[in-house]
């Protein structure tokens, strides 16, 4: 996920690999530096992701020392952007690109499956997105500052990952602003807490529950 | 020239015991002997001017144009072998087309450039090749604002205020520096272009010559565009007006 705020971008991604149902890594790192003011939020194939973010760094390197100045964030999500067009037939990357960059201040870059580029005010991706759509849509407004920004994100993070069996773990994000990156971490058992269930389904007024053999769902 | 009958001028490859490369001085040569081509960089674009000779008058008026547009916003004078200018031009049209592949957004003229005075000096290097007989001027409006450089031969290039390249760019070097660049609007620079050239081209009265110009500015919305005709005319008119009250 990436949000785009008054003077910079937040970036956040839980920390899940998988390979089935098998955790692989629990702590994984999927926001990638891609330049100093850039990074990029990878979904899909760890290793097609991992493989491109590697190309596009590569590129931004040359560019920044041929240019001699920072890439803007659009050069580097362009890249991308190309890349997985070019191979759609063989990549599986869902990518996120973020950042800051002094032609146009912070902007976001969706590059989802197909290898589209749409910028965003804020965008999520990945197999927990599809949960937290509504949030997303009745919580975000434009014009917040740094804080409010990482609560969003920390926030809807923590919603998906409580939804989605394939997201999980802790929540790590970027702060990116003109001045820097400033990494945050939200520990497992320090995430956001929302409605877990209740003990018992509250029975209608004075009747007695029909069915015995219908069980209160059990909280743990 | 001392150099002639020594053997070292025969190959670009090969230095004389001096440290020179005699081809490349040669290609300079094929510069000074071409018409005059200026370019400037002011306030808020650029502009380039060619005194183009017509060394024919069964010519049809404005044929082997020097000045090539290279990318929308970015636009190439050349003094030398005019076929050569050719060929330069459609390489930094690749080059250009290359960086919008790549990286989706239009080149800075400082990355064209960069690529153009590789390739080049590339042509330096090889035995079976000769060097290029121009000078190149390249101006842009680009996302840093006006730029203006020039390559040589020898692959070797520089930023300017304002340059000059071919038969009279030491006159129009100090008219150049007479100009307030920086102070001038794109329009102004046009009639002061227009003016150098016709001043330069009085050492060479009796032959026929054209005045090409191009501009970039607020005024052409930042692309690389020919001077529209009425400027061209009134910047025209305005040179001779100079040149005769300057003769008095």
């Amino acid at each position: 996920m990436a949000v785009q705020f008054t003077d910079g971008v937040v970036v956040g991604a839980d920390s899940r690999t998988t390979m089935g149902s098998y955790i692989a890594n629990r702590v994984t790192d999927k926001l990638t530096h891609v330049h100093d003011r850039v990074y990029c939020c990878r979904s899909g194939s760890a290793a097609d992701t991992q493989a491109v973010a590697d190309i596009v760094h590569q590129h931004l390197q040359l560019y920044s020392q041929v240019s001699g100045a920072p890439p803007p964030v659009h050069t580097a999500a362009s890249i991308f952007q190309k890349l997985c067009y070019e191979n759609k037939d063989a990549l599986s990357a869902g990518i996120i690109v973020a950042g800051w960059d002094k032609e146009v201040g912070p902007s976001v870059y969706n590059i989802p499956l197909g290898g589209g580029l749409f910028r965003q005010p804020w965008a999520i991706g990945g197999s927990g997105s599809t949960y937290v759509y509504g949030y997303c849509d009745a919580t975000y407004k434009e014009g917040c500052g740094r804080d409010e920004t990482v609560n969003f994100v920390k926030n809807t993070l923590a919603l998906a990952m409580s939804r989605d069996g394939s997201s999980g773990g802790v929540i790590r994000m970027c702060v990116i602003t003109e001045e820097g990156v400033e990494r945050l971490f939200v520990p497992g058992n320090e995430l956001p807490q929302f409605w877990q269930g209740s003990e018992v389904l509250p029975n209608p007024k004075g009747k007695a529950v029909p069915e015995p053999q219908v069980v209160p769902m059990v909280v743990e | 020239m001392t150099s002639i009958g020594t053997g070292y001028d025969l190959s670009a490859s090969t230095y004389s015991p001096d440290g020179r490369i005699f081809q490349v001085e040669y290609a300079n040569k094929a510069v000074e002997n071409s018409g005059t081509a200026i370019g400037l960089k002011v306030k808020d674009g650029v502009v380039l001017a060619v005194e183009k000779l017509v060394h024919s008058k069964l010519l049809v008026p404005g044929a082997n144009r020097r000045i090539q547009t290279v990318d929308r916003h970015i636009g190439m004078a050349t003094a030398g072998l005019p076929a050569d200018g050719r060929t330069v031009a459609n390489r930094a049209r690749d080059e250009a087309a290359n960086f919008r592949d790549v990286y989706r957004s239009p080149p800075t003229l400082k990355s064209i450039t960069d690529r153009l005075g590789h390739f080049v000096q590339m042509y330096t290097l090889y035995s079976s090749v000769r060097p290029f007989g121009i000078s190149t001027i390249l101006g842009a409006v680009d996302k840093d604002g006006p730029a203006l450089y020039v390559i040589e031969p020898s692959g070797v290039f520089y930023g300017y205020h304002g340059a000059a390249v071919g038969k009279g760019r030491q006159l129009a070097k100090t008219e150049l520096e007479k100009l307030k660049l920086a102070e001038l609007t794109a329009r102004e620079a046009v009639i002061e272009a227009a003016r150098i050239i016709y001043l330069v081209h009085e050492d060479a009265k009796e032959k026929e010559f054209e005045l090409e110009m191009s501009w970039i500015g607020p005024e052409t919305n930042g692309l690389h565009v020919p001077v529209p005709d009425d400027l061209l005319k009134e910047a025209e008119a305005k040179a001779r007006e100079a040149l005769e009250s300057g003769f008095e």
